[in-house]
C-alpha cells in the first residue's frame, strides 16, 4: 500500500501540473493582456497543493486505519484533490503564482534545514541525558580525572584520562606524518607542478582518500605493526605488537589527501595578482611562497589542519585494528595504547544489559568525543572568519 | 656581433623637448612576442628617454600591457610567452641568460591595473621589497626607508599613525598610491605602470597623476593608459600600438596635435578603437 500511495501522489501531482498550466495558459487572449506568471509557474503552484495535501491526509490515513489499508491511498487521493483545488481555482491572469511557489519552495528548504539542525540536537541531547545517567553511577570527577580504564574489570573503574592520552598520542603522529607532507605536497602541486602534471597527481592523492578505512586498518596491523616491531626490535627497543606509532602512521597517510587536497585548493585561490606583486618586486618564486602565498592561504590552511584533525580524532577502524585493546597510559609511540573511539565500539559490540555503567560509559564516551570535535571545529571557524577577508 | 641593420619600424623621438641628455634608458631592437602561436608584438623597436613619462596608448588588444611586462620580464611567468629580439636596460641585454631576473625587477618596478597590496600591514607591504633585497641594515634604516617610500608615494601624512593596520583596508586609490609606494622602496629606476587608474575615481586618479609628475624627476616611468587626457597630461613622449606593432612614438603635444601617421590620427579623433 505504501509504493501505492506514493505513485498515487506523484500521480496526482503530475495532473495537477497538467491542469494548472492549461488552464493559465488558456486564461490568454490574443492581444489581450499577458498573464503575471508563466503557465508552468501556475502548474508547479497546484502540484505543490496536490502533494502537500496528499502527504497530510495519506499520513493521516495510515494513522487512522493502518499503513495496510486501502484508505491510505484513498485518502492520498482525496487529499490531493483538495490540495490542488483551492489552488487551482486561484488562477488569474494577474496571479502571482511564480512568487506564491517560491515561497512554497522557501518553506521546503526551511523545513530540511530544520530537520537537519533538529536531528542533530536531538543526538547530542540523547547522548546527553545517557551521559547524566551515567554519572549517577560514576562521579564525573572519577571519570574525568580516573587514570585508569577498565569497564570489565572487578570493580570496574572508569578513569578517562589514559583513553584520552593515547588519543591525542595518536593523533599527534597522525599529524606530525601528514601536516608536512600534505602541506609540502600541496605547494609543490599548486606552485610548481605543470598544470598536467597537477591533473595526474591530485586524483592520485584523492584515491588514498577513497581507500575504506578497515582497509587501512588491517595494512596497518599486518605490515606496518609488523614492520615496525621488527626494524624497532633491530634497533634494541621493545615494540609491543600493536602500538601506537603503527596506527599514527596509517592514520597520518589516511589524513593525507585531505590536508593536501584542501590546501591545494586554498593555495590556487590565493589571487595571482597578489604572485606577480611579488615578483615585480624582484621575489624568487619561494620567497613569494613563503612570504606571500602561504600568509594569504594560512586561515585556510589552519582550518584545513584542523580539519583533519577532527577525522583522526574521530576515526575507529585504524584504531581497532592497529593500535590495541590496552589502556596504557603513556606517551610512548612504541606501545600498545587505545583510544576514545575503540573503546566505544568494543563496549557496545556483543550482548549488553542497556543500563550497566559499562554500556552507559559509552555515551559519555561519547559526549567528550563530541564535545573534543565540537571545540575543535569553532576553533577553525573563528580563525577562518578572523583572516577571511584578508585579500580581494 | 650585428652588423647595423635598417630598422623598419624603428620610431625615434624627433627631437622631443623632454628629452634632456638625450641619454635612453630602455631600448628595444625587433622584438617579437609570441603567446603559443599568437604573434602578440611585431618587430618592435623603440628607444625609452630617463626622467620622462612616456605614455603608451592604443586599441584594447594591441599589445601595450604585454610589451610592458617585456621590459622586467614579468613575461617570465606566462608559460606560453616567447620573446625574441633584444630588450636593453642601460645598455644591458636583459634576456641575456646571465642576467638576474631578480635584480632586473628590483631595478624595473611594476605597478598593476588593480591595486594589489599583499594581505599585510602597510608597513610590512613597503619593507617587502628592501626586505628581500636586504636593503636595510637595522630596524632604524627599514623605518627610514618605509616612511621615505611613503612620503615619496604621498601617502605617509594619511597612513602615518595607522602603519600596522592591513593594507588592504585602504580604499582603492590609497592601494594604488601604497603599491607606488611598494615599488619605489626599492629604489628603481624605471617604474612601469599598466593602467594604474583605470580602478580609481576621478580624484584619486588626479592625485597619482601628481605623483606621477613628481617621480619623473627622478625616474624613468612608463605608463599604459587608456585615456588620451591623461596621457597628455602627464606624458612628455606618447607611443601609439596598433595590432601588436608600434606605430608612432614622439613628443606628447605634437602627438596629439600633429600626427605623422594617419592610424594615429584616427585613433585620436576617436574614428577607430
Ligand atoms: N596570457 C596570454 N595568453 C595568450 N594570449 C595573450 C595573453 N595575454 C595577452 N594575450 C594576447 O596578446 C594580445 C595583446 O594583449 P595585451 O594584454 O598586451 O593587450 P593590451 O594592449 O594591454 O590590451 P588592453 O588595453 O585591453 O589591456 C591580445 O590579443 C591578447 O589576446
Ligand atoms: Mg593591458
Amino acid at each position: 500500500m505504501f509504493v501505492w500511495t506514493v505513485l498515487l501522489i506523484v500521480l496526482m501531482a503530475a495532473i495537477a501540473y497538467w491542469a494548472g498550466r492549461t488552464r493559465a495558459a488558456g486564461l490568454v487572449t490574443a492581444g489581450g493582456p499577458r498573464l503575471h506568471s508563466l503557465p508552468s509557474y501556475h502548474g508547479l503552484f497546484t502540484a505543490a497543493g496536490a502533494m502537500i495535501g496528499g502527504l497530510a491526509l495519506a499520513i493521516a490515513g495510515a494513522l487512522a486505519f493502518g499503513g495496510q489499508s486501502v484508505a491510505t491511498p484513498v485518502a492520498a487521493v482525496v487529499g490531493a484533490g483538495i490540495g490542488a483545488a483551492p489552488l487551482y481555482a486561484k488562477s488569474s491572469l494577474d496571479f502571482r503564482a511564480r512568487n506564491n511557489f517560491e515561497r512554497i519552495v522557501l518553506v521546503l528548504l526551511i523545513c530540511c534545514s530544520g530537520v537537519a539542525i533538529l536531528t542533530t540536537i536531538g543526538i547530542v541531547f540523547s547522548v546527553l541525558f545517557e551521559t547524566l545517567v551515567f554519572f549517577r553511577s560514576v562521579s564525573p570527577i572519577e571519570f574525568l580525572f580516573g587514570t585508569h580504564w577498565s569497564p570489565t574489570g572487578t570493580p570496574p573503574s572508569f578513569g578517562l584520562i589514559p583513553l584520552l592520552a593515547g588519543t591525542l598520542l595518536i593523533t599527534v603522529i597522525a599529524i606530525l606524518v601528514a601536516g608536512p607532507l600534505g602541506l609540502l605536497s600541496a605547494i609543490y602541486m599548486a606552485e610548481y607542478a605543470s598544470p598536467h602534471l597537477r591533473s595526474v597527481l591530485k586524483p592520485i592523492l584523492e584515491i588514498l582518500a577513497g581507500i575504506p578505512t578497515v582497509v587501512l586498518g588491517f595494512f596497518a596491523a599486518l605490515t606496518v605493526a609488523p614492520l615496525i616491531r621488527g626494524s624497532g626490535e633491530a634497533m634494541g627497543f621493545s615494540v609491543a605488537s600493536e602500538s601506537a606509532l603503527a596506527a599514527g602512521l596509517v592514520m597520518g597517510m589516511m589524513i593525507v589527501p585531505l590536508i593536501s587536497s584542501l590546501s591545494d585548493d586554498i593555495i590556487n585561490a590565493v589571487p595571482q595578482s597578489l604572485r606577480d606583486g611579488s615578483y615585480a618586486m624582484g621575489a624568487t618564486k619561494s620567497e613569494t611562497i613563503k612570504k606571500v602565498v602561504l600568509p594569504a592561504a594560512l586561515p585556510g590552511i589552519v582550518s584545513a589542519f584542523m580539519l583533519a584533525i577532527s577525522r583522526a580524532v574521530g576515526e575507529t577502524m585504524i584504531v581497532v585494528m592497529a593500535a590495541g585493546l590496552a589502556a596504557n597510559l603513556t606517551a610512548n609511540p612504541l606501545a600498545a595504547v587505545t583510544t576514545i573511539t575503540v573503546q566505544i565500539a568494543t563496549l557496545l559490540v556483543g550482548d549488553q544489559e542497556f543500563d550497566s555503567p559499562k554500556t552507559l560509559s559509552a555515551f559519555a564516551l561519547g559526549f567528550v568525543l563530541f564535545f573534543f570535535t565540537l571545540v575543535l571545529n569553532y576553533i577553525a571557524l573563528r580563525i577562518v572568519q578572523k583572516y577571511r577577508e584578508q585579500y580581494d | 656581433m650585428n652588423a647595423p641593420v635598417h630598422h623598419q619600424t624603428l620610431v625615434t623621438p624627433e627631437k622631443p623637448k623632454a628629452l634632456a641628455a638625450g641619454q635612453f634608458k630602455v631600448t628595444a631592437r625587433d622584438v617579437d612576442v609570441f603567446y603559443g602561436d599568437k604573434h602578440a608584438i611585431r618587430k618592435l623597436s623603440i628607444d625609452i628617454p630617463d626622467r620622462a613619462v612616456s605614455a603608451f596608448i592604443g586599441p584594447s588588444g594591441c599589445g601595450k600591457s604585454t610589451f610592458l611586462r617585456c621590459i622586467n620580464r614579468m613575461n617570465d611567468t606566462i608559460p606560453t610567452c616567447r620573446v625574441t629580439g633584444d630588450i636593453k636596460v642601460d645598455k644591458n641585454d636583459i634576456y641575456d641568460p646571465k642576467i638576474d631576473v631578480v635584480q632586473l625587477r628590483a631595478k624595473v618596478g611594476m605597478v598593476f591595473q588593480k591595486p594589489n597590496p599583499f594581505p599585510k600591514s602597510i608597513y610590512e607591504n613597503v619593507a617587502y621589497g628592501p626586505r628581500i633585497h636586504g636593503l636595510a641594515a637595522s630596524k632604524t634604516e627599514l623605518d627610514e626607508i618605509v616612511e621615505k617610500s611613503l612620503r615619496k608615494a604621498g601617502l605617509w601624512e594619511e597612513v602615518k599613525d595607522r602603519l600596522q593596520h592591513p593594507g588592504t583596508g585602504l580604499s582603492g586609490g590609497q592601494q594604488q598610491r601604497l603599491c607606488i609606494a611598494r615599488a619605489i622602496a626599492v629604489n628603481p629606476e624605471v617604474i612601469l605602470m599598466d593602467e594604474p587608474c583605470s580602478a580609481l575615481d576621478p580624484i584619486a586618479t588626479a592625485r597619482i597623476e601628481e605623483l606621477i609628475d613628481e617621480l619623473r624627476q627622478n625616474y624613468c616611468i612608463v605608463i599604459v593608459t587608456h585615456s588620451m587626457q591623461q596621457a597628455a597630461r602627464v606624458s612628455q613622449l606618447t607611443a601609439f600600438f596598433h595590432l601588436g606593432t608600434l606605430v608612432e612614438y614622439g613628443d606628447t603635444d605634437e602627438m596629439f596635435t600633429a600626427p605623422q601617421e594617419k592610424r594615429t590620427q584616427d585613433y585620436i579623433t576617436g574614428r577607430f578603437g
